[in-house]
């Protein structure tokens, strides 16, 4: 088993000097940094086995396909799922959208609803809106008790047999908040609706089990996950993405082409037109392997307890204010300090070598729920440490002195 | 392939230089007047930055400015420093101020010959381009208020 000091050895940039001080790195929900066996996959792979994949019959484009092919075995192992649905994305912004369009527009129709809930992050929202506009289909929105979770009784009373789609996320990227999700996919099911869980901050964070919750569709991010930017899941059941139309043609997602038209490659392939990212996606099978190989319970155990460390220190200290659930929540502490715009706290933070997230957080809903314009948001994951949370505290104390804020 | 061997540090310009944080800490002209030529109110609804300032004109020169408002460092220091040398200005001297203080975050520098004085100070957000409104508030609002008087 490896040590924290070990974990932290692993990521090269974590000996980073930012403005003169060590690099304290709490802005993982937004991206997280990168292992040595992830960089020396992504590298490893352009050297010695990259080609373009599904097409040559030369050695190396069997070499690429084989690693490609692994890489969506091994992610859909991580989560739990069947890899026939496994489809590789940009992201979780990309899955949320072409199911919004592949499924929506061709089942969902005027007159049925969506149900989405304020805590979204903007990722699990404008698409539906967009969807809306566009068919009819109605918006409703699951009520939120006072300390940020859902309301599961009043989520009930919204689901009724014109609910088509129920879209929630797994963990508020602000809140912090870890939702039911197997609850509420029981829930939707009752009345026949399918649901999509926004996975991007679960997938890092917490084991996930995508058949136990019963999701028909999931999606998350590879690089919130250790992983390089630009790759991501769709998780989907198979025999909904069959029905569905594709999303973006081309290349690689067909079987036979005419001059007047075409038929479709067999899922997950129908969903990946044109070259996918490849070197992204093998990154992210060396990705989930590294997490793996730690364990996604320890990770959500070690998390945990520098949340709870983290909110205990930070709302104790004089004129902050958290915001969220006070337990069960994910590795993300969103604050607000008296008398500092979250933009001052994050650049005062900067100048002590801490780098925390302030603003919106892409969900603008939840803002106006809160009744703030933007908030600051420390993060935490596996690299993080108890002594990392006291250099935070501290740079607030300085930040406090620095603006005469007492 | 070896990472993390490289001995590495990276440094951002300071924002929060002394003369932005006295600006900030002891804001210049901070207040409404009581008979304003005009009134004009800023915001930014992204970081919530709200800004007014009263401007009051005596012919084609701008007598009096304060402004009035909430805001990140950037903003605040940014309309006290604003209305420090605007003050007394004509408005031909406002606006190639405007346009000059535009220029300069912008491009990063000073447009030739020109001086920025304690402006120099907000340097920092042309890297920065979350900040970049912030600094820019009270200049948009005040070309606003100009742009009232004239069509008054
Ligand atoms: C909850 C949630 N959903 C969706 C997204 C969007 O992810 P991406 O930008 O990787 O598509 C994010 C990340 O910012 C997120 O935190």
């Amino acid at each position: 088993m490896k040590t924290i000091e070990d974990i932290r050895r692993d990521f090269p940039i974590l000996g980073l000097q930012v403005n003169g001080k060590p690099l304290v790195y709490l802005d993982s929900a937004a991206s997280s940094q990168k292992p040595m066996q992830v960089l020396n996959a992504y590298c490893g792979f352009c050297e010695s086995r990259y080609a373009n994949v599904h097409r040559g019959v030369h050695t190396l484009a069997e070499n690429a396909t084989a690693d490609y092919e692994d890489a969506r075995r091994l992610v859909a192992e991580f989560v739990k799922a069947d890899p026939r649905g496994l489809v590789f994305t940009r992201g979780t912004t990309e899955a949320i959208n072409l199911v919004a369009q592949s499924y929506g527009r061709k089942f969902i129709k005027h007159g049925q609803a969506i149900l989405l809930t304020p805590m979204e992050h903007h990722a699990n929202l404008v698409p539906w809106q967009l969807l809306a506009q566009y068919t009819g289909a109605e918006l409703r929105f699951w009520p939120m008790t006072e300390d940020g979770r859902l309301d599961l009784d009043g989520g009930k009373k919204l689901l009724d047999s014109r609910v088509a789609m129920v879209a929630v996320t797994h963990m508020s990227n602000v809140l912090g908040t870890i939702n039911p999700v197997r609850e509420i996919a029981e829930m939707a099911h009752a009345v026949g609706a399918k649901v999509l869980i926004d996975g991007a901050q679960a997938a890092p964070h917490l084991p996930v089990d995508i058949g136990g919750i019963g999701a028909d569709f999931y999606a998350f991010s590879g690089h919130k996950m250790c992983g390089p930017t630009g790759i991501g899941v769709l998780w989907g059941r198979p025999e909904i993405l069959e029905d569905m139309d594709p999303f973006m043609t081309g290349g690689e997602m067909i079987r036979e082409v005419w001059l007047d038209h075409a038929t479709w490659a067999e899922v997950p392939h129908k969903f990946e037109a044109g070259t996918p990212p490849i070197t992204e996606a093998v990154s992210l099978g060396a990705a989930v392997r590294y997490l793996q190989q730690i364990t996604p319970e320890w990770i959500a155990a070690h998390d945990h307890a520098l949340t709870e460390l983290a909110w205990e220190k930070l709302t104790r200290e004089p004129g902050v204010t958290g915001y969220g659930p006070t337990d069960n929540r994910g590795a993300i502490v969103t604050f607000n300090v008296d008398g500092i715009h979250p933009h001052d706290l994050a650049g005062l933070l900067d100048r002590e070598g801490v780098a925390i997230r302030a603003g919106h957080h892409c969900a603008q809903p939840l803002m106006r729920w809160l009744g703030v314009q933007a908030t600051a948001r420390a993060s935490f994951y596996l690299y993080n440490t108890p002594e990392e949370i006291d250099r935070l505290v501290d740079g607030i104390r300085i930040a406090k002195k620095v603006l005469h804020v007492v | 392939m070896e990472f993390g061997s490289r001995k590495r540090y990276c440094t951002l310009f300071d924002l929060y230089s002394e003369i932005l944080l006295d600006h900030y800490r002891l804001p210049r002209n901070k207040g409404r007047l009581d008979h304003p030529t005009v009134t004009v109110e800023g915001t930014n609804p992204l970081c919530g930055d709200e800004l007014t300032l009263d401007l009051e004109f005596e012919g084609d020169r701008l007598s009096r400015v304060t402004f009035d408002g909430k805001g990140c460092a950037i903003s605040m220091a940014s309309a006290s420093m604003l209305t420090e040398i605007l003050q007394g200005k004509t408005i031909a001297e406002v606006e190639k101020w405007i346009a000059d203080f535009r220029a300069f975050i912008r491009d990063g520098h000073a447009p030739e010959g020109v001086e920025m004085g304690d402006l120099t100070a907000l340097i920092g957000v042309s890297k920065l381009p979350v900040r970049v409104k912030c600094a820019t508030l009270p200049w948009m609002t005040i070309e606003e208020g100009v742009r009232k008087y004239r069509g008054s």
